[in-house]
């Protein structure tokens, strides 16, 4: 049987597990991995100097890890593995990748992207300052590197993350001085029913709380937000919010670590036409996939955080999925029994995780209230009031207008930090639900790439 | 102290030696270059747009915060850049030395 | 125009297609008093008009488009005392530079030619390039420099001259697709794919890309062809090349250009053009036109090779066969005009466009010559079609 060209973008749980999925089934796909090595973010795997034990870094999920990293191990050999290379560019059922300055063709007959996803932000004043990081950012100088993001630390926003992160730094013997969710605490309540779908997982959101008051963190839910104060030249100072009796208050810190939830990395979808949806659940446009992780496009397959945020085992889930949805589109009999147990498991994520958002969830009405001196795009340095401005004056009420008018989504990260807060703001200010806003969507190449590149050909 | 990160654990590395803005720092074997940079002064750059002093954000290449000018010129992007002996990185935007002979 | 019963119109003219040349020439219909509609599929200037280079520039246009350009360009000038704003026009001057000397020589007769029309170039040998332009790599041997040409952020000009058009009594209707257009007696209709009818003794068609679809509506079909320009920007970096820059070659390959804006970025276009998707409304940058435009502008500006490339964007351009746009009045239909199909060459002809149509519309005749752009030029000698008023 001729051997399908198969790629797979991503060497995370969801990349790893496709991969892997494939080999067994005699396939040698192609794996591009941006980074320098396998694992994603939330097994990133430490510089091989280092000498920390999977207990030390992954806690509960240390054999989770551990087993994703050997398999990818022994994997290599079997797959034309091409990691610091980023895939730039998607046309004619061709991808284009570049490493180290030189653009390689490669043809496909199925891909697989499993780009993951980013930490995602809602702006408050002052979170352009220096020593202000995403949650994902604090936790990759841990987890990556050793570090703290700084002496005294604030962790903010909402999501399990939130709660992961602190208790990692507490535990690594960092200084934590607050945390503060945004969300109020009943709301957990509410999602019990929800959540009780993965009893050991919500055992263990328990248990970082518990861990938390344990070593005195300072812990509010029902948070509002009201700004980071620095200085231009030195950064992050403190941090003022009101709790939920609406009591100001100021903590001092050196570095905060903000985010709420993960937003897919989508790009890659829109570089291949794939067809988009707006979740009204989630606030968030998703492509659109089926329950395998098939695309609107024929021979294009989506799988882990960058189809549907669901966590890092519904990511190894959904990359066998893909997997099988290739091997079932090329011809070839998949078992039964292991695409029904996987589908099984991710029901029983799909239910969990909304419990989290439930529990959890992205603040959007915060976006009204926004100041207009409030940064919302970091990379243009673009204030809410800017964008207002073209709201109100130039009549922009659809996200790539208020773009082309405001700068915001222009810059380095194409929108990726910026882009859902922007589309909450142009929906208050214009009147217009955020659905009828739109999204950015993605452009070659979808990292910065050197203008020194050359194609070997 | 002119640091942001603090370092918690694995500080048993070679050490090596940057400069920033000309002036020595030290850092260690296994550092990207964000931490190296991190590990002797409070910022990376400064915005294009405003004052305001930049060091990095999402360590993982996806908000491209971190970009720094090396001395000749050139670019790199801190948080997914080994960091190595030798390096030369300026904090602020060199006035037109991008534009000098290749 | 004849006096006529208003009662009957919506307006003195309906404008159809709302990119530059429409938006431009509602806005000047208005400063003569004349009431027009500008209707629009989607948002003013979100086609070509919002996606193109971005260069305001005389210096390489077929010679007898000389005075129209120099008619735009005098308006570009004076856009904030018109529109209010200056939709970013920087008169930073515009360098075409060559790699052989038998492009330079073609570049001093076009020089000498140009003069005499209003357009200045100053020649540059290679030794004078070095010393005023050091930015250029030494594969060029000379180029040619025009003082007062420029840029401006063509994301902005469109929307500037609507709104001025519509705070001057213009109505402007968006998100109104127009399927048919016809002259039934002595009115224009043009009717919208939701019923929506526009009637006006006279019509403008300012379709760009889509002209050839109402043009043939009155049996003047275009041989018009559509091409995708590829358009990349860098990240911001400090202000150092403050001319607009391109290369003079007859190799497509070779041809690219860019211009930094004093935020920073550099916005590169040329090499090789991409395909367009007229019916969807679509186009995308093809990896091997970006990949020779990326070379192609490291061999024009070296330096620019340390630099990176943050997005490609492309867009939908409409090319006549021969080069020049359309513009003027129908030759089969009276109180029809045309001004589309600017083959990658409109924006900064835009202005201009704008101002010439309205004296056009307005006046039955206009003091600048563009006979060469007539719609004429395309007809077939087929037998009228009945019920077509000539």
């Amino acid at each position: 049987m001729d051997q399908p060209r198969v790629i797979v973008i991503g060497a995370g749980p969801s990349g790893v597990r496709c991969a892997q999925t494939l080999v067994a089934a005699g396939i040698r796909p192609t794996l591009i991995e941006e980074g320098r090595r396998d694992g994603g973010q939330i097994y990133r795997r430490q510089p091989e100097s280092f000498t920390r034990s999977y207990q030390t870094l992954y806690g509960d999920t240390a054999s989770r890890a551990q087993s994703l990293h050997s398999d990818f191990d022994a994997l290599k050999s079997q797959i034309d593995y091409r990691p610091e290379t980023l895939a730039w560019n998607i046309v004619d059922r061709t991808v284009y990748a570049v490493k180290s300055g030189l653009s390689t063709p490669l043809p496909f007959d199925a891909l697989v992207v499993c780009a993951g996803a980013t930490d995602r932000l809602m702006p408050i004043p002052g979170w352009d300052f220096a020593g202000t990081y995403s949650l994902g950012g604090a936790q990759i100088a841990l987890k990556a590197q050793a570090c703290s993001i700084g002496r005294q630390v604030v962790f903010m926003g909402t999501g399990p993350l939130l709660y992961l992160v602190a208790a990692q730094y507490v535990a690594a013997g960092a200084t934590v001085v607050a945390v503060l969710d945004t969300s109020p605490f009943t709301l957990r309540v509410g999602a019990l029913p929800k959540l009780l779908a993965q009893p050991a997982a919500l055992a263990k959101g328990v248990g970082l709380v518990a861990a938390l008051k344990r070593a005195r963190v300072p812990l509010h839910s029902g948070v509002t937000l009201i700004e980071i104060a620095g200085t231009a030249q030195d950064g992050v100072q403190g941090v003022v919010f009101e709790d939920s009796k609406g009591v100001r208050h100021r903590v001092v810190c050196d570095a905060v670590g903000l985010g709420y939830h993960l937003r897919p990395e989508t790009q890659l979808a829109d570089l291949a036409r794939c067809e988009f949806e707006f979740h009204a659940d989630r606030r968030l446009w998703m492509p659109k996939v089926d329950g395998m992780g098939r695309s609107s496009v024929k021979g294009v397959y989506l799988a882990g955080d960058s189809a549907r945020v669901l966590g890092a085992d519904a990511a190894e889930a959904s990359g066998r999925l893909a997997a099988f949805a290739v091997l079932q589109d090329q011809g070839r009999t998949v078992p039964a029994d292991q695409v029904q147990a996987t589908e099984r498991t991710l029901t029983r994520i799909r239910r969990f995780q909304a419990g989290l958002n439930q529990a959890f969830p992205w603040p959007h009405a915060q976006a009204a209230a926004l100041p207009d001196h409030a940064v919302v795009c970091r990379c243009e340095n673009v204030t809410a009031g800017e964008l207002r401005h073209v709201v109100h004056q130039m009549g922009a009420q659809e996200a790539n207008r208020a773009k082309a008018f405001s700068r915001v989504g222009m810059g380095r990260c194409q929108g990726r930090y910026c882009g859902v807060a922007g589309a909450e703001i142009i929906a208050q200010a214009s009147g217009v639900p955020v659905e009828l806003v739109g999204r950015l969507r993605g452009q070659a190449p979808i990292k910065p790439m050197t203008i020194a590149v050359e194609d070997p050909a | 102290m002119n640091a942001r990160f603090y370092r918690l654990a694995e500080t048993d590395r070679t050490p090596i030696e940057l400069l920033i803005d000309g002036k020595p720092i030290f850092a260690l074997q296994g550092d990207t270059l964000l931490v190296a940079l991190l590990s002797g002064s409070r910022h990376v750059r400064v915005s294009e747009f405003g004052d305001t002093t930049r060091a990095g954000f999402c360590l993982m290449g996806a908000c491209q915060d971190c970009w720094v000018w090396t001395e000749s010129g050139d670019r790199l992007r801190a948080c997914s850049t080994q960091a190595e002996s030798g390096m030369s990185l300026l904090t602020s935007q060199p006035e037109g030395s991008w534009i000098s002979p290749v | 125009m004849s006096t006529m019963d208003k009662s009957r119109y919506d307006a003195d003219v309906v404008i159809v297609g709302g990119g530059l040349m429409g938006a431009a020439t509602a806005f000047f219909l208005r400063q003569r008093g004349r009431s027009v509609i500008l209707l629009e599929r989607g948002l003013i200037g979100q086609q070509a008009s919002g996606v193109n280079f971005g260069n305001v520039r005389r210096q390489g246009r077929f010679l007898p488009q000389l005075a129209l350009a120099n008619r735009s360009r005098a308006i570009w000038g004076r856009l904030p005392e018109l529109l209010g704003e200056d939709a970013e026009f920087l008169a930073t001057g515009h360098v075409r530079i060559c790699y052989d000397t038998e492009r330079l020589g073609v570049l001093e007769e076009y020089a000498n030619a140009a003069r005499p029309l209003g357009l200045d170039l100053e020649i540059l040998s290679q030794q004078a390039l070095r010393k005023r332009f050091p930015y250029f790599s030494h594969e060029a041997v000379g180029g040619s420099y025009s003082p007062i040409d420029g840029h401006a952020n063509p994301r902005l000009a469109a929307p500037a001259f609507a709104r001025a058009a519509v705070r001057a009594g213009a109505r402007v209707v968006e998100n109104t697709e127009i399927e048919s257009v016809e002259k039934d007696g002595e009115d224009f209709r043009a009717t919208a794919t939701d019923g929506r009818t526009f009637r006006a003794p006279a019509m403008l068609i300012t379709a760009g890309a889509w002209g050839g679809l109402l043009s043939e509506q009155f049996g003047e079909a275009v041989p018009m062809a559509v091409h995708g320009p590829q358009m990349s920007v860098t990240e911001p970096v400090p202000y150092a090349i403050r001319e607009v820059c391109g290369v003079f070659t007859t190799i497509e390959r070779e041809v690219v250009y860019c211009r930094q804006i004093p935020r920073g970025n550099v916005i590169i276009g040329g090499s090789t053009r991409g395909p367009a998707f007229p019916d969807i409304r679509r186009a995308y940058t093809v990896p091997t036109s970006t990949m020779s435009q990326m070379a192609e502008i490291r061999r024009m500006i070296p330096a620019l090779g340390r630099l990176n490339i943050i997005r490609t964007w492309s867009g939908i351009e409409g090319y006549m066969s021969d080069g020049r746009p359309i513009m003027g009045p129908s030759g089969r239909v009276s109180g029809l005009f045309y001004a589309f199909g600017f083959c990658g060459h409109g924006f900064q002809l835009g202005p201009g466009v704008g101002d010439v149509m309205a004296e056009l519309i307005d006046t039955g005749s206009t003091s600048t010559p563009i006979e060469p752009f007539q719609m004429a030029r395309f007809a077939a000698p087929v037998a009228v079609a009945e019920g077509v008023d000539e």
